[in-house]
Parts: C-alpha cells; sequence; structure tokens
C-alpha cells in the first residue's frame, strides 16, 4: 500500500489516460468498464425519475454524476445499489448481473455507498461504526458467534485495519466515542472510512462534500484520490463543480433522468447540453453556490422519499 | 398492620416464579426492542403459545424436557409467522400485526373451539401438566424456609419452581451477554441504529431480524412455560395487560441493558405487591376488593408514563446514550 502512496501521480494519469481516447459523448463506451447498465427506467407515478440508456463506468477511475436538482442522480445510485427497484433495465457489475439483486448482496459483491444524509450508526462507538463495515467476520452468524475463539483472531484484524484506516481520516482520537458526538463532516469522514472497510471494487459516494466546512473539504478530496490510487474505482455525485474539476477523470451529466453528455470535466463544462441543463433549472444561481444546491437536494430527496 | 407480613408478602415477589418469568420475558423482549430495535408489542402472546404448547403436549403423558421443547418450538413458528410478512416493511407494522396476534391466540384459546387441548377460558389447571416437571425435583419432599423466603420443596408454586425459573433466567442473561458482545450483537445494534446503513455494508438485515424475533420470542415461549407452572394456563391473565407489564420492567430496568430486565421484573413485582398490600390495608373503607387490582393497574401506567417522560433510560440505561440525535 505504500508503494501506491507513494506515487500517487502516475496511477492518477493511468486513468487519465485510460479516458483520453474516449468520445466524449453521452453513452459512449469505456476501454475497461466496471459498470455496464442498459435501458434503466424508474417512474414514480407519472413522472420518470430515471431513463438511462446506456452508461458505462471506467474501472479505476474517479467518475463524477452531476446535474441539476430532480435529474435523477440519486435515484440512480439507489437503482445501481440495489435500494430501489426500477421498472425495467439491466446492468452488471464486473462482469455480474446485479439487477434484482438485493442492497445487502450488491454490497457483498463488492459495490459499497454511501448516503446524502449521513447514516452514522449513533449509539454505536466510531470503532464499531468500522468494524461493522468488515467483511468475512465469521462472528457474525448466530452460532459461530457463541464462540469466541471462532471469530477472535479475524476481529483482531479487523480492529487493526479500523483503526489504520481511522488514523488515515483523523478519526482515531474519537474511536471510543458515540458517532452520534461527531459533527456533521467527521460523520461523512467516518461513513467513508466504514465504506472501504469492505475493500470493495468500487465505491459510490452520494454527495461526499454536502454540509461539509472547506477545509474539511480539502481533506475528503485527498482522501477520494488516495482511495482511487489504491485501485479502488469512485463513483461520486456531487454539486459544486469547482470540486468535480479538481478530481474528476470524467464527468457524467443527468437532466430530467437522462445523460446528456460525458466528458473529460474541462470538455463537458461547456458542452452547450451541459448549459441547458443547468441554466433551465437555475438561470440566475451561481453553480458553486454549494448551500443553495445542497438545500434544494434535500427537498429532492425528501420528495422522493415520500413517493416511496 | 403487620408489618412483618407485609415484608414477607413483598420479600415473596422478588423470587417468585411469576417474577423471573415476566424477566426471561423482558430478557427476549430486550433482544427485540433494545438491541433490535424491533417493537413487539405481543410479547404475552408469545408467551401463551409456548404455555399451549407446552400444557398440550405434558397433557398427553409427554416428558417435561419434550413438552417444554414444543412449547418453545410452538413461540419460534409463531414468531416466524408473525416475521416472514412484516420484517421487510417498516417496524410499525409489526408492532401492529404482533398485538393483533396476541389477542388472535388468547382469543381462540378462550373460545370453545378448541377446548379439548385449551379448555377455554376455564384454562388448563396446572396439575394436569406439571407432575412430570415436578417428579424430575431434585429436592427431597417437605418445606424449606429460608429467612423470610418458607415454601413447600415440591409443589407447582414450591422451591423447585423457583430454582429452574431463575436458573433458565441466568442462563438467559448469559447467553445475551455472549451474544451481544460479539459481531452478531454488533450487526443488530446496527440495524437498531439505522436499517439502510447496516444493509449498504452488505448484510442481510431481514435475516437478522428474522434471528432475534425468534430468539426473543423462543425465551418468550419458556416464561410462558415457567409463569403457568405455579397455577394454570389461562388466556385471560395473558393478554395485553401482561405485554405491557413486560414493557414496563423493561422499561424500569433500561432497553438495552443486561440485567435491566431481571432488576426491572424484581422492583417491579416488589413495588406492586406493596401497593397492592397498602391499599388492602388502608382503603377498604373508599374501594371494595374488587376494585383495587385496576387501581394497581392504573398506577403501573401512570408509573410507565411517567418512566418514558421523565428517565427513559431506566435505571441501568446510560442517559448519555437517548441524548444523542438519532439521526
Amino acid at each position: 500500500m505504500s508503494a501506491e502512496l507513494s506515487s500517487p501521480a502516475p496511477l492518477a494519469k493511468t486513468a487519465a489516460q485510460a479516458l483520453a481516447g474516449v468520445a466524449p459523448e453521452p453513452g459512449v463506451a469505456k476501454p475497461d468498464p466496471i459498470i455496464v447498465a442498459d435501458d434503466v427506467v424508474r417512474r414514480f407515478g407519472g413522472m420518470t425519475a430515471v431513463d438511462v440508456r446506456h452508461l458505462e463506468v471506467q474501472r479505476g477511475a474517479i467518475t463524477a454524476l452531476i446535474g441539476p436538482n430532480g435529474a435523477g442522480k440519486t435515484t440512480l445510485f439507489n437503482l445501481l445499489t440495489g435500494f430501489d427497484k426500477p421498472n425495467s433495465g439491466t446492468w452488471e457489475f464486473d462482469g455480474r448481473r446485479l439487477n434484482g439483486v438485493s442492497a445487502g448482496r450488491v454490497a457483498r459483491a463488492g459495490m459499497v455507498r454511501t448516503f446524502q444524509l449521513t447514516k452514522a450508526l449513533s449509539r454505536l462507538t466510531v470503532l464499531q461504526n468500522m468494524q461493522l463495515g468488515a467483511t468475512k467476520q465469521p462472528g457474525e452468524g448466530f452460532f459461530t458467534s457463541l464462540v469466541k475463539p471462532l471469530w477472535a483472531a479475524r476481529e483482531r484484524e479487523i480492529t487493526a485495519q479500523a483503526e489504520e484506516l481511522l488514523i488515515r481520516f483523523k478519526l482515531d482520537a474519537k474511536s471510543e466515542d458515540f458517532a452520534g458526538s461527531l459533527s456533521g463532516g467527521q460523520r461523512k469522514l467516518l461513513e467513508m472510512a466504514r465504506a472501504l472497510m469492505a475493500k470493495p471494487e468500487l465505491v459510490m459516494l452520494d454527495e461526499p462534500m454536502a454540509g461539509v466546512n472547506p477545509a474539511l473539504t480539502q481533506s475528503l478530496l485527498g482522501h477520494i484520490q488516495t482511495v482511487r490510487d489504491e485501485g479502488t474505482t469512485v463513483l461520486f455525485v456531487e454539486h459544486d463543480m469547482q470540486m468535480v474539476r479538481r478530481i474528476a477523470d470524467w464527468v457524467v451529466v443527468m437532466a430530467e433522468g437522462k445523460i446528456v453528455a460525458e466528458g473529460p470535466p474541462s470538455a463537458v463544462m461547456e458542452n452547450p447540453a451541459v448549459v441547458d441543463a443547468y441554466l433551465g433549472a437555475h438561470h440566475d444561481t451561481d453553480l458553486g453556490d454549494e448551500s443553495v444546491m445542497a438545500e434544494g437536494v434535500l427537498e429532492q430527496l425528501e420528495a422522493e422519499e415520500a413517493t416511496e | 398492620m403487620n408489618w412483618s407480613d407485609l415484608l414477607s408478602l413483598t420479600a415473596g415477589e422478588l423470587i417468585a416464579p411469576t417474577t423471573a418469568a415476566y424477566a426471561l420475558a423482558a430478557i427476549g423482549l430486550n433482544i427485540h426492542f433494545g438491541f433490535t430495535g424491533l417493537l413487539n408489542m405481543g410479547q404475552a402472546g408469545f408467551m401463551l403459545v409456548g404455555a399451549y404448547g407446552f400444557a398440550a403436549t405434558a397433557q398427553a403423558g409427554q416428558g417435561f424436557p419434550l413438552s417444554a421443547l414444543v412449547g418453545v418450538g410452538c413461540s419460534v413458528v409463531f414468531a416466524l409467522i408473525l416475521g416472514i410478512p412484516t420484517l421487510k416493511l417498516r417496524g410499525d407494522y409489526l408492532a401492529i400485526v404482533t398485538i393483533s396476534a396476541a389477542e388472535i391466540v388468547r382469543l381462540i384459546g378462550r373460545s370453545s373451539v378448541l377446548s379439548d387441548i385449551t379448555n377455554g377460558a376455564a384454562g388448563i389447571p396446572a396439575s394436569r401438566f406439571n407432575k412430570d416437571f415436578l417428579g424430575l425435583s431434585v429436592l427431597p419432599d417437605g418445606r424449606t424456609a429460608l429467612g423470610p423466603f418458607a415454601y413447600a420443596n415440591n409443589v407447582g408454586d414450591g422451591w423447585w419452581t423457583r430454582i429452574v425459573a431463575w436458573a433458565a433466567v441466568l442462563l438467559a442473561v448469559l447467553l445475551v451477554w455472549r451474544l451481544m458482545s460479539s459481531p452478531w450483537g454488533r450487526v443488530l445494534k446496527g440495524i437498531r441504529e439505522d436499517e439502510d446503513a447496516v444493509r449498504s455494508l452488505g448484510k442481510s438485515v431481514y435475516g437478522y431480524k428474522m434471528q432475534a424475533l425468534v430468539l426473543g420470542g423462543a425465551m418468550a415461549g419458556f416464561a410462558g412455560v415457567l409463569f403457568v407452572m405455579p397455577a394454570s394456563v389461562q388466556p385471560d391473565a395473558m393478554g395485553r395487560s401482561m405485554t405491557f407489564f413486560i414493557w414496563t420492567i423493561l422499561l424500569l430496568g433500561g432497553a438495552a441493558t443486561l440485567w435491566g430486565p431481571v432488576i426491572g421484573s424484581m422492583i417491579f413485582f416488589v413495588a406492586l405487591m406493596f401497593i397492592k398490600t397498602v391499599m388492602r390495608d388502608v382503603l377498604p373503607s373508599v374501594l371494595r376488593p374488587e376494585q383495587l387490582e385496576p387501581l394497581a393497574g392504573i398506577l403501573v401506567g401512570i408509573t410507565l408514563m411517567l418512566l418514558v417522560i421523565f428517565r427513559p433510560q431506566g435505571i441501568f440505561g446510560d442517559k448519555k446514550e437517548l441524548m444523542l440525535d438519532v439521526r
């Protein structure tokens, strides 16, 4: 791991290089896709929230999913991770069909997500939160849990791994505190660290930067890049174009449920379809104004939850 | 008023089989509610199902071990039937289904439909099913007095029943301690906090909730067996008020604590007996004896309300834990 950590630049380059020859158009094929989705449709009553013809996500890269409020980004996340069921559509993860698979099994397949409204497990300690993220703990079975020698060794491994990650995310001083006592930003960090406990192939971050102060945003961005440099694919939803420009290798733009544009961050920002999508919805809003966007998204999510 | 009578009566409640049965049922409810966050409003139904299963088998002449196993097995099946359709839904649905299912069991039990087995509203007297249990006793016949506790050894309401009942409670506490300090218990607590978060970490939430429901239900089933041992299987004695007594005990002792349900049960019954005895002595000019029982019930209800408002963490709980905002 330390070898990878010491040379992030070349790896970052490889991710960008691999995508260099890809045409910036919606639904384009990638050289080494980890997710391939086709004709994913989700309707809430008369409203079509998601209608994605074709989407591929490049392995080992940071892909940003952006779009105005109500574009269906979170809904697409929920569909891909098994938290919602589509009206139609198929998708593969790492060559494995995952449509119609339950959320727990999606996560076990190596696709772990976080939530826009952070889900820290309040009355568990920070360390317990982390330990819960680990996989292959035999002590999580009812009968094996009764015999401590069967799971104590794995528990020590998990605890060591958790402590290492907590140090990296600067939460080690808090490890015995209840997660409910953390600040909003720290919860975001904890949720991301917890997702990494499973050593996933792909982490899906739903607005990792929402409601986080600028100083912490810096370190979050750094963490996301480190995750990529260690070989994990990252797909994240974000509103702040500056953030997206800084870390994303590839950007997918959604509007009204459809993918309207794709491409490297610099090219996508000038794409007329993207300008339309944003200006149509917020003609006088500063796209970099995070607080305005974050509030709107909250309402959107609540509306989505209400329709379920 | 005779103070020594009052003391021995109330002290007797400390180790009474009923106290143990309630403690065991509260331990089961603690697994449901305290650790997993399942709202089970029909714990008495689990007990009644267990008691019927046990009594029916024992009446048919089977030994105690097999009968008790059948009783617990009935509660397990009951838990599965209730859990399969409801555990995928939001928590409130389980509450609605358990409270109605418990009532259904009670009403079927007291009706004449199955009176061959249940003996209808009159219930099954203990003498029909506890002979084999008392036959297993290792104690000599006779009476034993230990301080204020003087009971016959081998009768339904005697020492043998007390010993077995409290041994079962201790065993259940030990089991809960082992489970809840293991990774399995950690998953349950995670589910209590946020199901979706646990799901996103790759755990099969439905399976864990089912295991918790079955385990707590099985404990209630055995609690039912213990509860009927001294007296009878009386469907109307195991209705909604029993469920709410169990909830009061759990919240009194402290949900999600190890000893809360046990100490809660002891305090509850000692206090209840104390209040009833004093009222019987002081209030006969105002209230008739048959009015005292409902009055005691009212006091339990008020206690439950005051508890939830002023000390939601119970006696053993950690207030700090409850102060955290849940979201």
